[in-house]
């Protein structure tokens, strides 16, 4: 885009906008609202009100897409050097027709779904879902409405780049709060509960578990105020922490420290059961996410088997413990057994890991899923059935004691505090050895194994130390699943799991810890684990849909994850990097580049 | 006194192509040895066969009296040979700091242990580590240090690529340091300064180099001898004012003169 050499613009015409992007986020909008009425989302959530009585969590699932696909259909790329676009009626009139093409698509779904019958291979489409699509208003003034509707959202959505950005931030939030409280009413409730704050929760909700709409406007509010209040802290912490000397800076992880073990106290406390217990299922899966997060985001080996670990773990603890372990019992405490679960995990890491250690990629990627399920089968096998009990898998695994203390399965708050002790050591662990000598070596390893190795790196004792290192932390959640669940099965341990946990970790980010508690916590505890229920369990029957949706958005828009590493986010956007670079370069030395193709001059 | 690296009939083939046919090398300490020939004589081979890429099929490599050939290309790295990479090949998406940090590998011992638990030794070690990256760094002047620190690798020129290879390969703490075509790719001002960074190589940080190098200034500058191989074979060794004078060289790398055929 070249300025115009007068004076600069300060209007711009309502229709200066650009066609294609417009034409294909608004196909895009039908398409996905298409998809969430098609699934049966639409229809299956419209008996959870959200905002009584305006908004039932059926239509949020449909209507928040006009709005979201306006705002990024509208949304002007800068790029270095270049003006900053001119907000305008523009925008509102790109998000609009976005919305109006993608309500335009979806009618026509709609009236197509009315006229013919479609049941047979999509039994979702039908007339539940014709009748919420147009308002039940008809087909024919319904889809008026609908796309009428869906144009207004979208317009919202492009609207939302005229706001200044304090309001825009303001209202950001709002909308974020009043979903979160309105959604996971179950937690708010008791988090109320446990604070002797009942009569609150009777001013929230109405008796179907909806936000009343006072409620509606006074979170919305307090939400805005908190955003706009507290606005930039973040950065404000990160600066303060970059610029503070070594002695100030042990005093701030001491401070986070702190706070860490304050909420790991208190959080079982607040929150009740339901969520402990959610809390410790995502505990399982961080264990064996950050032992995967060892294993790919640091050595960069692509073991797609590795729920074959936390198998090992759990079998070990069950035959260690439990009495009716069929052939051997020594009934060991769960403590006692642990240190043993650990060196057999790590005799199985190695086990697996020498003979795939001149395997690289794809091939290691196969081969390991081979292992995963050889290890399953194996466990299933008539022939091993006298050791591990076969289809029957081991029962009767007792529950972890400590002194007179006994941490019962079935009391989720112990599991909690269990579970999370070893979550805090395995993130300690995956972080002290991030920046050490071996840390790097397995880095090196992924980025170039050959140069690797003429650098001096073991590079066949670096693979298995990271086989060994994940293999650990998975049998940690492997034996506390054991002494949570109180039995073990074969069929615990399908290959789903395995990809569930790598999902985790790339959705999260790889290589990057605190992508790994993120993705732990949105995919397992917001939506929940494979066989495990999470917040939103009105989405249960829904949760691979979005599992493998999520994870193509992903790769697509953000393969880096959503809380990436430095290293990973400078890989896969170098390009981004490199005019930084040279940026920077300009800023510290005001002209004369050496960064990229043109070298220093003569 | 025996030579640093002693070579003798030192054979290595792929498939039906006999990339090196027998060579005989040395290099004696304190030397600065090139070693040139047309595209194609088994530089880069006689490179990677000496560092452990390729096993040798016959033929031995003595490095300080101690026979290296078979070994893995770690374990002749600790031995004390350094290497860099024709085309060059640093680890792109880790820091320049990183990059030098990493080299120190096989010179360090902290493990997993040690990380895990924090212990003094362990941090003692990660700033020696840190200290002596930096110090290699500034070798190259102001070209690698302070802000470029941090900076992932593949945001360098291509000159500074080159240049931190080097650095990584010095920090290896090499006693030997094989250094393949520094110069490719340099404009003639970068070449200069490399040329004279190579003789400090020898002189400020004790090395003993050996390079490959095409670039016939430079070879004469900081050579103390020359070697040339074609198909595999050394066809001379000795100095450099020999060398351009010699005509099996000559022949190497323009052919016969006309009317002389065989």
């Amino acid at each position: 885009m070249t300025a115009v050499a007068d004076a600069p613009r300060t209007t711009r015409s309502p229709f200066d906008v650009e066609v294609r992007t417009i034409v294909v986020w608004g196909l895009l909008t039908g398409l996905t609202m298409m998809f969430i009425s098609a699934t049966g989302m639409l229809e299956e959530f419209d008996d959870r009100p959200l905002i009584d009585p305006i908004l039932s969590l059926g239509y949020f699932a449909l209507l928040w897409v006009p709005v979201a696909f306006g705002f990024r259909a509208a949304r002007e790329e800068v790029r270095e050097g270049m003006l900053a676009p001119i907000k305008g009626a523009r925008d509102l009139v790109s998000g609009a027709v976005t919305g109006a093409i993608g309500g335009l698509v979806l009618a026509v779904f709609a009236v197509l779904a009315d006229s013919f019958e479609f049941r047979d291979i999509m039994p979702r489409v039908g007339e539940g879902m014709v009748d919420l699509l147009t308002f039940g208003q008809g087909v024919g003034g319904g889809s008026v409405v609908l796309v009428a509707v869906c144009a207004a959202l979208g317009a919202a959505g492009g609207a939302l780049h005229l706001l200044p950005e304090r309001t825009g931030i303001g209202v950001r939030a709002a909308i974020s709060a009043v979903f979160v409280v309105a959604v996971l009413q179950t937690i708010v409730s008791e988090f109320l509960d446990s604070v002797g704050l009942s009569f609150v929760e009777e001013l929230l909700y109405t008796n179907e578990k909806a936000i009343t709409i006072g409620a509606f406007v006074v979170v919305a509010a307090l939400g805005a105020f908190l955003a706009i209040r507290f606005r930039g802290r973040r950065a404000l912490i990160v600066q303060r922490y970059a610029a503070a000397d070594p002695k100030d800076r042990t005093r701030l992880v001491l401070i986070a420290a702190g706070v860490i073990g304050v909420a790991y106290v208190l959080a079982p406390l607040l929150l009740g059961n339901l969520v402990s217990e959610i809390l410790a299922n995502v505990g399982l899966f961080l264990l064996m996410g950050l032992g995967l997060n060892v294993v790919i985001g640091y050595a960069g080996l692509l073991d797609l088997g590795y729920i074959a670990f936390f198998a090992v773990g759990a079998y070990a603890m069950a035959i260690l413990t439990s009495p009716l372990s069929p052939r051997f019992a020594p009934e060991l405490n769960f403590f006692v057994a642990l240190p043993i679960v650990v060196g057999i995990a790590a005799l199985a890491g190695l086990f697996v890991g020498t003979p795939v250690i001149r395997m690289r990629g794809d091939y290691l990627a196969i081969v390991t899923l081979g292992f995963g399920e050889i290890v399953r089968i194996l466990l299933l096998s008539d022939w091993l059935a006298p050791t591990f009990g076969g289809a029957q898998g081991v029962l009767r695994i007792p529950s972890a004691e400590l002194g007179p203390l006994t941490i019962s399965g079935i009391d989720p708050q112990a599991i909690f505090y269990l579970v999370w002790v070893f979550v805090m050591i395995a993130a300690y662990v995956s972080w002290r050895l991030q920046g050490s000598r071996v840390g790097r070596a397995w880095m090196a390893m992924r980025e170039d194994e050959q140069v690797a190795e003429a650098m001096g790196i073991n590079t066949v004792t670096a693979k298995l130390l990271a086989f060994v290192t994940g293999a650990i932390l998975a049998s940690f959640g492997g034996a506390l699943f054991a002494a949570k669940v109180g039995s073990v099965f074969p069929n615990s341990f399908e290959v789903l799991q395995s990809i569930i946990i790598l999902v985790v970790v790339i959705v999260g980010g790889m290589g990057n810890i605190p992508g790994v508690f993120v993705g732990a916590l949105v995919l397992i505890g917001v939506l929940g684990g494979p066989t495990t229920p999470g917040l939103l369990r009105e989405f249960e029957g829904f949760k691979l849909l979005i599992y493998g949706t999520l994870l193509v958005y992903m790769m697509l828009q953000r393969p880096e994850g959503l809380v990436p590493s430095k290293r990973r986010s400078r890989e896969l956007h170098q390009d981004e990097f490199l005019q930084d670079a040279w940026l920077q370069l300009q800023e510290s030395e005001g002209g004369g580049s050496d960064v990229g193709p043109n070298e220093d001059g003569p | 006194m025996a030579p640093m690296l002693e070579i003798t009939g030192l054979e290595k083939g792929f498939g039906g192509l006999q990339a090196l046919g027998g060579v005989d090398f040395h290099v004696d300490e304190g030397e600065v040895v090139s070693v040139i020939g047309p595209n194609g004589a088994g530089k880069t081979t006689f490179f990677n066969t000496i560092t452990g890429f390729h096993t040798p099929d016959r033929g031995s490599i003595r490095f300080e009296g101690e026979d290296i050939g078979g070994l893995s290309p770690s374990q002749i790295t600790k031995r004390g040979i350094g290497r860099t990479f024709q085309n060059v090949r640093l680890f792109p998406n880790m820091t320049v700091l990183e990059n030098v940090m990493v080299a120190q590998h096989s010179r360090t011992s902290s493990g997993a242990w040690a990380a895990i638990l924090a212990t003094k030794g362990q941090r003692q070690e990660e700033e020696e580590i840190e200290e002596r990256a930096k110090n290699v760094l500034g070798f190259f002047g102001s070209r690698l240090v302070g802000y470029r620190f941090d900076q992932p690798a593949f945001v360098l020129s291509y000159a500074n690529r080159r240049r931190l290879e080097i650095a990584r390969a010095m920090a290896t703490q090499p006693r030997l340091l094989l250094l393949d075509e520094p110069t490719a790719g340099m404009n003639p001002r970068e070449t200069r300064e490399l040329t004279s960074l190579i003789g400090q190589l020898r002189s400020e940080r004790g090395f003993t180099v050996v390079l490959i190098e095409h670039d016939m200034n430079v070879v004469r500058d900081v050579s103390d001898r020359v070697v040339v191989l074609d198909h595999g074979v050394q066809i001379f060794a000795g100095d450099y004012e020999d060398m351009i004078r010699d005509e099996d060289v000559m022949e190497a790398y323009l052919g016969r003169p006309a009317g002389e055929g065989r």
